[in-house]
């Protein structure tokens, strides 16, 4: 017995020296300065989703009256409840968290700090001191299927998907749009992981879509895994949430891109003028949040001056994806001739549109 | 299914199976000996992180396969000077060598999460890689692969053909009999922690090196655990700890080829297919026979001087 309690004090103590904390505060002028707090669900070490947050975060330490901290690899569920509590007992103005599993933790907490403004990215409750924002994705999601259906010369392209919620699923329909805008032969197969941040079976599920005879790969993690599979089989790959081009130089086409600079900039300086609005925002291509990269060598000038024509398109306004007529896998017209899906059926999307192979449960 | 997507799919399996192989194998090694190490998880991640810092500071990929097996060799040595030196319980032992490799590698790697590094490149082998449906199955990729086919029929040689080896697996048998014949039952325990515990780390050097070619957290993800149930799965014997890595590695690869073929069963269905197989395995294997035994002293320590 001796030993089980010495053995339950070694894990005690390797548990509490090994907690991912790091700060960068200076504590003897802390008393003046806006203090934010960071939570993230994936190291930020990745260039993936996490990184582009804390792109966000750095901009906002290197301000003189800002001062920053943040937490990676935090795990949805009761570590994050006790990770964003921590940062409210800290004193912190700001707490931000990027997952969508911290959402009712921060509502939660959101009731019991009153002055403390939460920002959620990637949810949908919103309250009088906290904030639920994020991007549609789904418009650059279009545009870089527009450049896979252009560019597949086998008419099949893989998409490695992370988990069947709305979001995914709404990103490979207007991806799968934007694939047989330009292509109407071409289909697009998924293969979930269910994994965020998985670089080895990411990489290997695009291996898999690979053996069955895609040339194109897509995804949807925060990983490169399914870029490097692309660029040692010779096929294409289309990035997502950062560039990407430096895990594939030879196969990267386009990715889908977040710039999340510029929503924590909006937020910081009318934060600091005492204007911020809480509340529920959801940003377009136009707002600059969402964009796709610079466009691989290898495709050609026509394809690039279709797709820029559809971007400032749909950042005029003059095209929206999801118009109709959208028919789902069985061939039933979702969203009628003329029509353009409203915001709650991308929200709640569970089914796949025509074109796209495989399942959404 | 095409030929090619089949002949794919065995390629694929060998690759997935090639960690596991190594890690059961590393593992079946210590439980011979009568030592039982739930540490696997714990020592294929350090393997991992020892392979990719040694690799990504010398660009040396043999010499962090050699850090990885003396890395995981250590924290198995840890495990020995708990069970074997102050008799502590084997299984609360490795189960804190687990949660102590997955936290100290964590901690150590996390200021090179996201860092590549070269490993291995998959080399094809002159004649054999010509060969139709062999050549791409098992002759085209890295050198731990080839490596990994020689270990399961090495490891019984060397049980059935060496002295040392009939001296290990008559430790995990019966302690009192080795003593009996004038040997040393805790020497060969302690070879039988650290030749396992390296090769377990091998495994871990595979997923670095050849797998990601990168480090991030959490890289071996469980894989570890299923080495301990595969050990079971091959009723303790080398050979068939070879046939269970595939059939696992095969499984995982099967389920990612079938929903990319556009299966309609549920993607969270094809992820319990390992796990289904490892409670199945275990069911199976529970049914007694004969050579289906563990060895007889599995678990229990050796006072010293009995």
């Amino acid at each position: 017995m001796r030993f089980l309690n010495y053995a339950a004090a070694c894990l005690a103590v390797c548990g509490m020296a090994l907690a991912p904390m790091a700060s960068s505060a200076h504590a003897e002028d802390a008393a003046k300065k806006i203090k934010v707090g960071f939570i993230y669900v994936s190291p930020v070490g990745d260039e993936g989703w996490s990184w582009t947050h804390d792109q966000g975060r750095k901009m906002m330490d290197a301000m003189p009256d800002v001062e920053t901290t943040m937490m990676e690899s935090v795990p949805e569920g009761p570590d994050a409840e006790r990770a964003i509590k921590n940062m409210c007992t800290k004193g912190y103005n700001v707490i931000v968290a990027t997952s969508f599993g911290y959402m009712d933790a921060m509502a939660k907490l959101a009731k019991r700090y009153p002055d403390i403004t939460f920002l959620h990215c990637s949810g949908y409750k919103h309250s009088d001191n906290m904030t639920c924002y994020f991007g549609r994705m789904y418009q650059a999601r279009y545009l870089t299927g527009m450049v896979a259906g252009a560019m597949t010369k086998k008419n099949e392209i893989g998409y490695v998907a992370s988990f069947p919620i709305p979001e995914v699923v709404r990103g490979i329909n207007a991806f799968t749009l934007g694939v047989r805008a330009v292509n109407p032969e071409a289909k697009v197969r998924v293969v979930w992981t269910r994994t965020w941040y998985s670089p080895d079976d990411e990489k290997k599920a695009a291996e898999g879509l690979l053996d069955v005879g895609v040339d194109v790969i897509a995804q949807h993690q925060d990983s490169a895994g399914p870029q490097t599979a692309a660029e040692a089989r010779g096929a294409y790959s289309v990035g997502y949430n950062t560039d990407m081009s430096s895990a594939a130089p030879k196969a990267h086409l386009v990715a889908a891109v977040w710039d999340w600079n510029r929503f924590y900039n909006k937020f910081i300086d009318e934060y600091r003028a005492g204007t911020w609005k809480n509340g529920n925002y959801w940003y377009g291509i136009g707002d600059g949040i969402v964009d796709i990269s610079a466009y691989g060598d290898m495709v050609p000038a026509d394809v690039r001056a279709k797709v820029d024509a559809v971007k400032a398109d749909i950042i005029s306004g003059r095209y929206k994806v999801f118009t109709g007529p959208v028919k789902d896998q069985e061939g039933k017209v979702r969203v009628a001739e003329g029509q353009v899906a409203p915001d709650d059926m991308l929200l709640s999307m569970d089914w796949f549109v025509e074109g796209v192979i495989g399942t959404t449960k | 299914m095409t030929w090619d997507i089949f002949v794919a799919l065995l390629a694929a399996t060998v690759l997935a199976g090639t960690p596991l192989l190594y890690a059961t194998m590393g593992e079946l090694v210590t439980e011979r000996s009568g030592v039982l190490n739930l540490g696997v998880e714990g020592m294929m991640i350090m393997g991992a992180f020892f392979a990719f810092i040694v690799q990504f500071k010398t660009g040396n990929p043999w010499l962090a396969v050699l850090a990885a097996g003396l890395g995981a060799g250590g924290m198995g040595l840890l495990h020995g000077v708990v069970c074997l030196i102050f008799q502590g319980n084997q299984t609360v032992s490795g189960l804190a060598l687990t949660i102590f490799g997955v936290g100290l590698s964590d901690y150590l790697g996390a200021p090179f999460i996201g860092e590549k590094t070269v490993g291995f490149q998959p080399f094809d082998i002159p004649l054999l890689s010509d060969v139709p449906f062999f050549g791409p199955v098992f002759f085209q990729h890295d050198p731990l692969v080839y490596l990994s086919y020689v270990l399961p029929w090495a490891v019984m040689w060397f049980f059935r053909r060496t002295s040392l080896g009939l001296a290990l697996c008559a430790s995990g048998e019966s302690p009192e009999a080795v003593r009996a014949v004038g040997l040393d039952p805790v020497r060969m325990r302690w070879l039988g922690i650290f030749a396992g515990a390296f090769l377990v780390g091998v495994g871990g050097a595979y997923l670095s090196l050849c797998a990601t070619h990168m480090w991030t957290h959490n890289l071996s993800a469980g894989k570890g655990w299923i080495a301990v149930a595969l050990v079971i799965f091959a009723f303790w014997r080398p050979h068939r700890a070879m046939l269970g890595a595939y059939l696992f590695g095969g499984i995982m690869a099967l389920q990612l080829r079938l929903q990319a073929l556009g299966t309609t069963i549920p993607s969270s269905l094809m992820m319990m297919l390992p796990y289904l197989l490892t409670i199945l395995a275990l069911l199976f294997s529970s049914a007694r026979g004969k050579g289906r035994s563990a060895p007889a002293a599995l678990g229990e320590n050796i006072s010293p001087g009995a």
